[in-house]
């Protein structure tokens, strides 16, 4: 496992065709490693007929719904919580919050 | 009886409505060639399709109503969901892959899958339309609240709301919160006020008054 619980963790934004498991919305956002739930072929390549391999860690990533889009809908203490695979995230250089 | 009823294997004029959906007909066409080419065999399928409508939420009520009568056995539900459905002879089947989560008076939990309809079947059977449909998939991230209140959840301003959208391979499953006046209840008459929504986040279970009165 690359990233641990309490980590700040970027989903890439790159843009991938055809299948994959990470939600437009959430790509370029910053959120907490939550828990890690282990590893699981990779669906972008079972998509399309390979063995998965290497599975890929997965992780529960938590979002504050106003990070993702700070409109007049976002209650301060709503949370998006989402599950992404490791090939999806980057680290964050950042300070821990306080 | 004939062999034919035995081993149905042959592709055949299909019985079907008049104006079966272009998905229905994708489906089935993409069955008869997988049969075909011995990808898979028709009973297989049929199995699978078998055991995907028999299960109900009543299975994912079970669990919630044990929880809520036994401290330890939620510990393990909130722990290893697969391992504690099988204590009750529920199996999640091979993924193991449910993940159970507690509305407490501070956090509220509610579920979507935004990608398409990912949903906790093995617990819980297939998901209800409104589920699947894109207003709900794009409304419960963007407005949340909205969509609870639409629901008839109204939550305080104090609660954490914890939208789990589904993207991957975990599927989640919600316990509600015991309601008030259910002190006295069975484990059987607990199981009959959780409902399916309130296993998704969009409901309360029904109160013990609501299910005396039918």
């Amino acid at each position: 496992m690359t990233h641990h619980v309490g980590e700040r963790v970027r989903v890439a934004t790159r843009d991938h065709e055809g299948h994959h498991r990470t939600p437009g919305y959430l790509k370029g956002r910053i959120g907490t490693v939550e828990l890690v739930h282990g590893s699981f072929a990779n669906p972008e390549s079972r998509a399309y007929g390979a063995d998965g391999l290497p599975e890929q860690p997965l992780y529960l990533i938590c979002f504050d719904r106003y990070d993702i889009r700070p409109d007049e809908r976002a209650h301060a203490r709503d949370r998006i919580y989402a599950d992404v695979y490791e090939h999806w995230l980057e680290k964050v250089n950042e300070q821990p919050r306080p | 009886m004939s062999s034919h009823d035995r081993d149905h294997e042959h592709a055949h004029a299909p019985v079907t409505n008049g104006g079966e959906p272009v998905a229905a007909a994708r489906a089935r066409a993409l069955e008869e060639l997988l049969v075909e080419k011995g990808v898979l065999r028709r009973r297989d399928v049929r199995q699978m399709v078998d055991w995907l409508v028999s299960r109900t939420p009543a299975d994912g009520a079970r669990l919630v109503a044990r929880a809520w009568v036994d401290p330890h056995f939620k510990q393990r539900l909130l722990a290893d969901a697969s391992a504690a459905a099988l204590e009750l002879g529920l199996d999640t089947g091979q993924a193991r892959n449910v993940v159970v989560v507690e509305n407490t008076q501070d956090v509220h939990h509610v579920v979507v899958c935004t990608l398409c309809s990912c949903y906790p079947r093995s617990l819980l059977g297939p998901p209800p339309d409104w589920y699947k449909s894109l207003p709900y998939r794009s409304r419960a991230v963007s407005d949340p609240r909205g969509v609870l209140r639409e629901f008839g959840v109204e939550l305080d301003d104090g609660t954490e709301l914890r939208v789990l959208d589904s993207t991957a391979d975990i599927r989640y499953l919600v316990i509600p919160r015991r309601p008030s006046g259910s002190e006295r209840a069975s484990e059987e008459e607990l199981a009959g006020l959780v409902t399916r929504d309130s296993m998704i986040g969009v409901a309360q279970p029904a109160n013990p008054s609501q299910a005396d009165s039918g």
